[in-house]
């Protein structure tokens, strides 16, 4: 009943107005929204010259008339490091609405306890450039995250990216033109499936890096996707960690422990398949004396691969690497390890089997890459099953 | 008495006790009124803000930059009552206290006596269920200014202290970015009035007297040592006389990014902590690379490079008004370019301490 009283209050609101008082109107209803409300916006493109905010609510909705239908644009923002924010609440969703050229950030969430992204589209209209903000739907510091059905394009970091956050599920969702289609970093249990990821710089990516308040991520499972044609430029600013990931990476797991990627199709991703890489091979020196920046606990297995008759990018730092240090000429091997040992730890179980059209490469970057090796028999192990992420809310 | 008799007297007692030192001290909670003059807290014209009885002006020893918006800041306590002093954090104000706080650009900011405008005026409540932030839109004549939580883009135009005229839009904040700074830990907090900041002198109508002691005098604050020079005092970030580079540059970081830039402020996930009192050189953010800046990281590899300004990602977002890049995220429709400067010649010097 509150839901139909709002959409039509809503619809009759807006339609008399210039788009100042329209930003006023949707600005002043998140601020007033009570708990439970759902908070409808009719179809129709809205622009707006600052962010827009939702604080401290318990179980607010936020419901568009459909992805492409109810576009909320940003384009002539001047203040604001993100199009939408959503901070300090607890089972909020946001549904059938597009965020469309931002200048920082598409859609921040932070210290929210049950966050769904239902049929969100965050994008920046001029595809892959790198005046596009940095992440177009961010959940960070939440737990229980829901990206259902969501799409994300042009991000200059990473289209749909969930940082330091606990208990996520992304799903049936796409992202493309990005320079990381979807990032899972520093955060824990992390179930990611049925995604479509191509186009990108680096499809899917699964890091952990210091410094920050939430470390030792891990337990993320990685299944069913098609990551695919990822060898999109990389559009990053420089200084960004996602900058050093080479152009053509399908998936990428970044000195993370317990990581488990099955059944994903990883196809023409020219440089890597699948890379397992400490954060050695960033080169970025490390002062965090609690960080670990070793990858372990690896289980790749039962993916497709398959790769075009080309060779691996030559740009950047690491594309040097392949084609200095490497030279894999045509014959780059789908799967790729850093090889980079760690001396509190020699047992790093990165398990490697049953992967259709699976080749594998240790590069021994640690010792300049003088004993590189194809030979997959030490990898040959199983892991035990990472258990399935469940949602407590939603 | 036996034994559970005891225990249960012993638990009585505790009980009380903790009732009577939770009891919310202070008056009742504050009515919003929609318009500022309501509140009794000026008289005469309510552009000329003059103070009404117990409301007291005061000033910080390094404020927070707003678009170079000028800022008069006055305090009134509930009747009777007292802030509670500390030398860390905010002072602990009881219920019913508000903090105001006006924003105005003069004509020309060589020529003050030419006039002003006032953009906003924003009150900080405390109420029974916390702190609350009223944001006020002032009207273009100037006669009044009315609650809007929504914040709104102006246009303002000014001439600076250089001589120059400048035209800049002036994003009024909505009432969810005023919580964006003004939060500790999830909870509501004021960010000014700490001991650090206020420890200073200022010009009252009977001359003048360091704030803490007028205060003190004035039945406004409990628990203010009798040593002043024990209590911390904030460098004044543009005046050389109270510090060297590295404590001003120290003291702009803690005034301008540390409502953020904590551990306990939203910006926690950038593990970048500039409060006064960190230590730790990397999360001060020497040679530390950036996490999830996006854009704001430029080509940039580290947010302070030790003695190079020019690659020091802190530099680079105080120096654009970008909205992508641009630190503080608001109030920064314009460079703040002396700070500049000085967190410059900060990381010029090498002194991170």
């Amino acid at each position: 009943m509150k839901m139909l009283y709002a959409f039509a209050l809503t619809l009759i609101s807006l339609a008399a107005f210039s788009q100042k008082e329209i930003q006023k109107k949707i600005q002043t209803q998140l601020i007033e929204a009570a708990d439970g409300d759902v908070i409808v916006l009719p179809a129709g493109t809205f622009t707006f010259d600052a962010s827009l905010s939702l604080d401290g609510k318990k179980n607010v909705t936020i419901k568009g008339a459909g992805m492409d239908k109810t576009i909320l644009n940003f384009k002539n923002q001047i203040s604001g490091a993100e199009g939408l924010k959503i901070t300090n609440g607890s089972d909020i969703t946001i549904q059938d609405l597009t965020v469309q050229d931002t200048k920082g950030d598409g859609v921040k969430t932070q210290l929210i306890e049950g966050m769904v992204f239902r049929n969100v589209k965050a994008e920046w209209t001029s595809g892959a450039n790198e005046k596009n903000g940095g992440y177009g739907l961010y959940p960070v510091q939440c737990t229980n995250v829901l990206i259902d059905s969501c799409v994300a394009v042009g991000a200059s970091d990473a289209g749909i990216y969930v940082g330091q956050s606990k208990h996520i599920i992304v799903k049936n969702s796409k992202a493309y033109q990005n320079v990381a289609g979807i990032e899972i970093e520093n955060s824990w249990y992390a179930d990611v499936y049925d995604n479509e990821a191509y186009h990108n710089t680096g499809g899917i990516l699964i890091f952990d890096l210091p410094d920050l308040i939430q470390k030792d991520g891990g337990f993320v499972r990685v299944f069913r996707n098609h990551i695919h044609d990822n060898n999109q430029v990389n559009f990053a600013p420089k200084g960004n960690t996602v900058a050093k990931v080479p152009q053509g990476t399908g998936l990428m797991i970044l000195a993370t422990r317990n990581v488990e990627a099955f059944e994903n199709k990883i196809v023409n991703n020219i440089s890597a398949g699948t890379a397992i890489v400490s954060y050695y091979i960033t080169e970025t020196p490390i002062n965090d004396k609690t960080y670990k920046p070793f990858p372990a606990n690896i289980y790749i297995h039962d993916n497709y691969y398959e790769r075009p008759d080309v060779k691996a990018t030559s740009k950047g730092r690491l594309g040097k690497m392949y084609k200095f240090k490497l030279r894999f000429g045509k014959n780059v091997p789908h799967i790729i390890y850093d090889g980079i040992e760690d001396s509190q730890m020699k047992e790093r179980n990165i398990c490697i089997r049953n992967n259709q059209n699976q080749s594998f490469v240790n590069i021994d970057a640690g010792n300049k890459f003088k004993n590189k090796s194809r030979d997959i028999k030490p990898h040959d192990c199983e892991q035990m099953p990472i258990s399935p992420v469940v949602l407590t809310s939603n | 008495m036996s034994a559970s008799w005891k225990i249960r007297v012993l638990l009585l007692l505790a009980i009380a006790g903790t009732v009577w030192s939770f009891r919310p001290r202070g008056a009742t909670s504050i009515e919003r009124k929609n318009e500022l003059s309501a509140y009794g807290f000026f008289t005469g014209p309510l552009a000329d803000l003059s103070p009404a009885d117990k409301v007291i002006t005061y000033i910080l020893n390094t404020p927070l930059f707003s678009n170079y918006a000028e800022k008069l800041r006055f305090i009134k306590l509930p009747e009777g009552e007292k802030a509670l002093f500390n030398d860390s954090i905010v002072f602990d104000f009881p219920t019913g206290t508000v903090l105001i706080k006006n924003f105005y650009f003069f004509q020309d900011f060589r020529k003050p006596e030419k006039g002003r405008k006032i953009i906003e005026t924003r009150l900080l409540v405390h109420q029974e269920t916390g702190w609350e932030a009223w944001p006020y839109i002032w009207n273009d004549e100037q006669t009044e200014a009315y609650y809007d939580p929504a914040g709104e883009t102006k246009t303002i135009s000014y001439t600076d202290a250089g001589g120059r005229k400048v035209t800049t839009p002036y994003a009024i904040p909505n009432k969810n970015q005023c919580k964006g700074c003004h939060i500790r830990g999830q909870k509501m907090m004021p960010i000014g009035p700490s001991a650090r900041q206020l420890n200073r002198d200022f010009t009252y109508d009977a001359g003048v007297k360091n704030q803490l002691v007028f205060w003190n005098e004035s039945h406004m604050l409990s628990g203010l040592s009798d040593d002043l020079h024990s209590v911390p005092k904030l460098a004044v970030w543009d005046d050389p006389s109270t510090g060297d580079v590295n404590s001003r540059a120290r003291a702009y970081l803690d005034a301008n990014c540390a409502h953020c830039h904590s551990r306990l402020g939203p910006a926690s996930t950038s593990g970048l902590f500039l409060d006064i009192s960190e230590r730790n050189a990397t999360h001060l953010g020497v040679n530390k690379p950036p996490v999830a800046a996006g854009r704001g990281a430029g080509n940039f590899k580290f947010d302070i490079v030790p003695g190079k300004p020019d690659q020091s990602i802190m530099v680079f977002r105080m120096k654009t008004n970008d909205p992508a890049i641009a630190m503080p995220e608001i109030g920064r429709e314009q460079v703040h370019r002396e700070a500049v400067a000085l967190i410059e010649s900060w990381i010029r010097e090498n002194t991170f301490n």
